[in-house]
């Protein structure tokens, strides 16, 4: 099998893996109890049986099965999901698309930042294996993993937000910017930006540990190999060993992990933009579960999955250029 | 090979065994089996006990069991009724009558904390059954029966495995519904995949050692090859594993009943954190109300991570090659 027959397994794979979470979207919200037809019109004036049976017409759930999945396919493909259950007259797409800027920018940033963070500390404690700087980033590694993030996030915000005993209240209690403030420019970027720097810290806390363990397991088993051996014979400085010889090969197998974290940028959040009631995909999400928002909480789990997928494809393309051993097998 | 014990010849007296190895020629096989498990079980509780972060793992969850056993003797239950007349005033500091302090509703964090051992661990454990029955399952039959099978179950694992997990079970319990029996089953279905890989792996290695080909070769069927080769070979991996997904289904149940997903009548350490986070007991500084059930969450997820560690050092082949 060659470079063409691996990459066409691996595109195969990715749009199998979609298709089976398009069909699952479909099945689970019609087996779901209470129909979307009562559930768009409850709480509003214009519920009655007359108005459910004519929403009923409209939707398409008197058809057979079949023709509504075709439909639904049709439909998602054009990235209609229909209308918001909660907020009534706004297309579900509308009130999603609105709240991915937030998202992005937040844990975009914060993936990013532990990411690099990480790397460097798994990079130091697998250099260092068996000192106190090792067991101490793995104490912390296996602390952080144990911690649920938004438990982090709400001692966070009581510290430097409620601001308790000896801790200042420095920051903003939520949100994305002073409501009301009406600021431009410059000032608004600061404003965001002191809105965000909980939230980031929490999430580049909570992410950091995953990417500095792999990075110190990869890095050790590099070290074992022949050709580190070999470079410190001809005398290279420890620094180049490290540095030129150790780490290039090392980082191959984060690399997965990283573009896979990255396809969770979108969905990886939920709790910690609840906590800090930052206006992304994951607070929409925490939104859609209260009110029972159907629609918007579908058209979410697809593009979560979605984005997963296809980062996942990436990683596999990608790897494939920076790994030629994968190309020959 | 070693060759078989000779049959005494007929009607000559019988030779005293020589040695105790072939005193096992009176026994019978399912008690020579019974007696070489018990013996391993021995030698690898002897290197666990070795391991500090073993037995400090296991000294955490003896101590948190016993706590959630005993809760109806540490702890009133009553304190935690909003309706009782012996619940307090509302958000009071930690003191004499109230140790851990009291929430909105005046009810005492520290039973809560104490009855919520109980939620969070049935959660945890009975999860983590469904999801090692399915994992194990799946991973032996595919390890197995190799071919169209293989590919089939592998193909539904990796679907499994790249789907966002959270975002699954979200989308599970809100259309399911909130109860207790729900985030089980929403967990299990959603932890598996691991299991399964790993499983399929040393049922893959176990099936091509020469005794499971000899006992092949003398008739033994699909059944019992699996029920008496593949599966004690692959139980103690799996043990390994189990372990250290309860963590995972523990922290999980903490996520889901956070975000409003868990049972309202039942209430765990995420629902707590629920409680608290709807009440703003951040931003207003109840720190008495958050510190317990989150520290409690840490320290079961970190003990029985610790085991896990210890248990997969002693137990998984490839670790132990290192």
């Amino acid at each position: 099998m060659g470079t063409r027959g691996y990459l066409f397994g691996k595109v195969l794979r990715a749009f199998l893996t979609l298709l089976f979470v398009l069909v699952f979207n479909f099945v689970l919200f019609r087996v779901m109890p209470g129909d979307p037809a009562s559930l768009l019109l409850r709480g509003t004036s214009a519920y009655n049986p007359q108005n459910v049976a004519a929403e009923k017409e409209r939707l398409g759930l008197n058809k057979p099965l079949p023709v509504q999945f075709i439909k639904y396919m049709g439909s998602t493909l054009r990235l209609d999901f229909g209308d918001s259950f909660k907020y009534q007259g706004l297309r579900a797409s509308t009130v999603i698309s609105q709240r991915v800027w937030p998202t992005v920018l937040l844990v975009g940033t914060s993936t990013i930042a532990s990411i690099l963070i990480g790397l460097l500390i798994g990079i130091w404690s697998g250099w260092r294996r068996g000192t106190m700087i090792d067991y101490g980033s793995l104490g912390f590694t296996l602390f952080v993993y144990a911690m649920p993030e938004f438990w982090l996030g709400m001692l966070v915000l009581m510290a430097f937000a409620g601001g308790v005993g000896p801790f200042p209240a420095i920051f903003p209690t939520g949100g994305y910017e002073t409501v009301g403030a009406d600021l431009t420019g410059f000032a608004h970027a600061f404003d965001v930006l002191n809105h965000m720097v909980m939230p980031f810290f929490v999430l580049t806390v909570a992410y950091l540990g995953e990417f500095a363990i792999i990075m110190r397991n990869s890095l050790i088993d590099v070290m074992a190999d022949d050709f580190v051996m070999t470079a410190r014979a001809k005398g290279v400085r420890e620094n180049q060993v490290l540095w030129r010889h150790v780490v290039p090969n090392a980082l191959l197998p984060t690399w997965t992990l990283t573009m896979l974290s990255l396809g969770f940028v979108f969905g990886g959040a939920i709790t910690v933009e609840y906590v800090f009631s930052w206006p992304g995909l994951g607070f929409l999400t925490v939104d859609a579960i209260e009110s029972k928002d159907f629609a918007v909480l579908q058209a979410l789990f697809l593009i979560f999955s979605a984005a997963v997928i296809i980062s996942n494809l990436i990683a596999d393309v990608t790897y494939m250029y920076l790994d030629p051993r994968v190309r020959a097998a | 090979m070693r060759p078989e014990p000779m049959a005494a010849p007929p009607g000559g007296p019988v030779p005293p065994p020589p040695d105790e190895d072939l005193d096992t020629v009176r026994l019978t096989p399912r008690q020579i089996a019974y007696a070489r498990r018990k013996k391993a079980f021995v030698r690898m509780a002897k290197t666990y006990r070795k391991s500090a972060m073993g037995m400090w793992g296991l000294g955490i969850l003896i101590f948190v069991v016993l706590v959630a056993l005993f809760a109806p003797v540490i702890s009133d239950k009553n304190t935690m009724v909003p309706t009782c007349t012996c619940t307090g005033a509302p958000f009071q500091p930690p003191n004499g009558e109230f140790w851990f302090g009291t929430d909105n509703l005046g009810r005492s964090v520290y039973t809560m904390t104490v009855w919520g051992a109980r939620i969070s661990l049935t959660v945890g454990l009975a999860a983590t059954l469904i999801s090692m029955i399915i994992g194990a399952l799946l991973g032996i039959v595919a390890g197995y029966y190799g071919g169209w099978l293989e590919k089939l179950l592998m193909g539904v694992t990796d679907w499994f495995l790249v789907l966002p997990w959270l975002a699954l079970a979200i989308v599970l319990a809100a259309v399911l519904g909130r109860s207790l029996a729900i985030i089980i089953f929403v967990i299990g279905i959603t932890s598996w995949p691991g299991t399964a890989r790993i499983v399929r792996a040393q049922t893959l290695s176990v099936k091509t050692r020469p005794y499971v080909e000899r006992s092949r070769a003398l008739g033994a069927s699909n059944w019992h090859l699996i029920s008496r080769h593949i599966l004690p070979n692959v139980g103690p991996l799996i043990f390994a594993n189990t372990i250290l997904t309860v963590a995972i289904a523990i922290l999980s149940e903490a996520t889901l009943s956070f975000l409003g997903l868990g049972d309202p009548l039942s209430v765990s350490w995420g629902t707590m954190l629920e409680f608290a986070n709807n009440a703003g007991a951040a931003t207003t500084g109840k720190w008495w109300w958050l510190l317990p059930p989150g520290l409690a969450i840490v320290i079961v997820v970190l003990a029985f991570t610790m085991c896990g560690f210890a248990l997969d050092e002693i137990l998984n082949p490839k670790l132990r090659e290192r």
